[in-house]
């Protein structure tokens, strides 16, 4: 009764190759700097970008196995995906939007409440601020009641206080919630607070997962701990580790 | 004046500017949207009207329309008459000859509108073509409209091409700016001045209307 996904996909720079699992009603969080391969990755998840070589399955339906040439598209997955830059249909009203393609109709109303924008339902898009536009959108997607929700760094152009009150919204949503949610990010204070699992992920590739644990338990692991084996890594992602490895000790 | 050539150019423009539009906004999709081996030589084959003497094409077309060229010939076996010099035949012409008129403001609005929008009424279910009804088309609307309105006054001001394939038949082919031409010939500069003075602001009127939608937010942008 998982999401599971095992994907490798050559990209200009570098190559994503990522495997995990995520369960019903938990949160994982993709962690990592930007350019990370992190919203290709939710983009395979979504089925809006194939993977070269790999499989995603999600409750024993296989949505992509690129050995048999399956590859169920975005239509047929039922999926919530909330992405970074505003993405509601600009003709349509708040109401109209999340009614968009609602599983339910009868849902609108009590999601528009659920989400507090039940006051701005009749306006448009462009008559309402970032804030309500994410809550929007995220009621959007929930509104098609889906069985995966992604969500591709849907805070990132808030203002502080906006990201705190979403994030909080986010955490209530997710208890009542039976679905595996995806969350992508670049904010490690967002991952450690949101995530029920945390994925750091650099160039392509999730770092040790190890390493969030030392995090949560109070300690950092030293340098030449987080860069063992990682002999094979090239300049550039040694220096995207170091990034991240910098970032993660400003956080602690 | 004989108010009969401006029904017939008004009538022309009205039939031809509604069979473009819905004609030239799936070609248009097929240009923004699809990749396919040879489209930018498809693409320049439906613009060619726009840069080719209207003499010319009304030549070529006159070639295929007549009972023993390609068209006609299929026109004749599907309706018993022939296309050549008839208005089915006019229309036919001002269809070859202003649709990239209708494709070019199409064009621009589509390529306007964001991909993630399509990406994400994607994800929420449409297929492509309830996306391009339900997301392409609301959020083209202006450029459709300049489009109907540039498709419609252009048809309103055709010469050459009418004159190759309709000839001047009143009542049948013979448009406003064939009867203006002919009342000039006649030195009836009266009845050519009284058309004339209708059709100048109506043109005018419209391309006022497209400069508007033209300027005007398009959505998605």
């Amino acid at each position: 009764m998982d999401l599971n996904l095992s994907i490798k996909k050559k990209l200009p720079h570098f190559d994503i190759d990522v495997s995990f699992s995520c369960r019903k009603g938990r949160l994982l969080v993709l962690v990592g700097p930007s350019g990370a391969g992190k919203t290709t990755l939710v983009r395979m998840l979504a089925g809006l970008d194939r993977p070269d070589h790999g499989r995603i399955t999600y409750d024993g339906e296989t949505w992509v196995d690129t050995d048999t040439g399956i590859f169920l598209p975005p239509q047929k997955r039922h999926v919530g995906y909330v992405f970074q830059e505003y993405t509601l249909f600009p003709h349509l009203s708040v109401a109209k939007n999340v009614a968009f393609s609602a599983a339910d109709k009868g849902d609108v109303p009590s999601l528009l409440r659920r989400f507090n924008i039940w006051h701005l339902k009749d306006r448009k898009p462009d008559r309402i601020s970032g804030g309500e536009r994410q809550r929007c959108a995220i009621c959007q997607a929930m509104a098609r009641r889906p069985r995966l929700l992604l969500l591709d760094e849907p805070f990132s152009a808030l203002d502080a206080v906006t990201r705190q009150n979403l994030r909080e919204e986010l955490q209530k949503l997710k208890r009542e919630l039976s679905i595996p949610i995806i969350h992508v990010t670049h904010d490690i204070s967002e991952a450690l607070y949101l995530g029920d699992d945390v994925l750091p992920m650099v160039n392509g590739r999730v770092v040790r997962k190890w390493m969030v644990q030392f995090m949560l338990k109070g300690r950092l692991p030293e340098p030449e701990q987080f860069f063992e084996d990682r002999a094979d890594y090239n300049p550039r992602e040694r220096r995207d580790l170091s990034v991240l490895y910098d970032s993660l000790e400003v956080m602690h | 004046m004989d108010p009969a050539p401006l029904y017939l150019s008004l009538k022309l423009a009205v039939v031809t500017t509604v069979v473009l539009v819905i004609l030239a906004a799936p070609l248009t999709y097929l240009l923004v949207y699809v990749r396919f081996a040879g489209k930018s030589f498809f693409e320049a084959l439906l613009s060619l009207p726009m840069v080719l003497p209207p003499t010319v094409l009304g030549f070529y077309l006159l070639l295929v329309m007549t009972p023993q060229g390609s068209v006609g010939r299929f026109w004749k076996a599907a309706t018993g008459s022939p296309l050549i010099f008839t208005f089915a035949g006019i229309v036919l012409a001002s269809l070859v000859y202003s649709l990239p008129f209708a494709i070019q403001p199409m064009k621009a609005s589509f390529e306007k509108i964001d991909r993630r929008l399509l990406e994400s009424a994607y994800v929420l279910g449409l297929s492509p073509l309830a996306a391009f009804f339900r997301v392409i088309i609301p959020n083209a609307i202006n450029g459709l409209a300049a489009s109907a309105i540039l498709v419609f006054i252009h048809t309103l001001g055709e010469f050459g091409v009418i004159l190759m394939v309709g000839g001047s038949i009143p009542g049948e082919t013979k448009v406003a700016s064939i009867a203006i031409y002919e009342a000039v010939e006649a030195l009836r500069y009266r009845d050519a001045a009284m058309m004339c003075l209708v059709l100048v602001p109506v043109s005018y009127f419209f391309l006022l209307v497209i400069n508007r939608l033209t300027q005007r937010r398009i959505y998605g942008s």
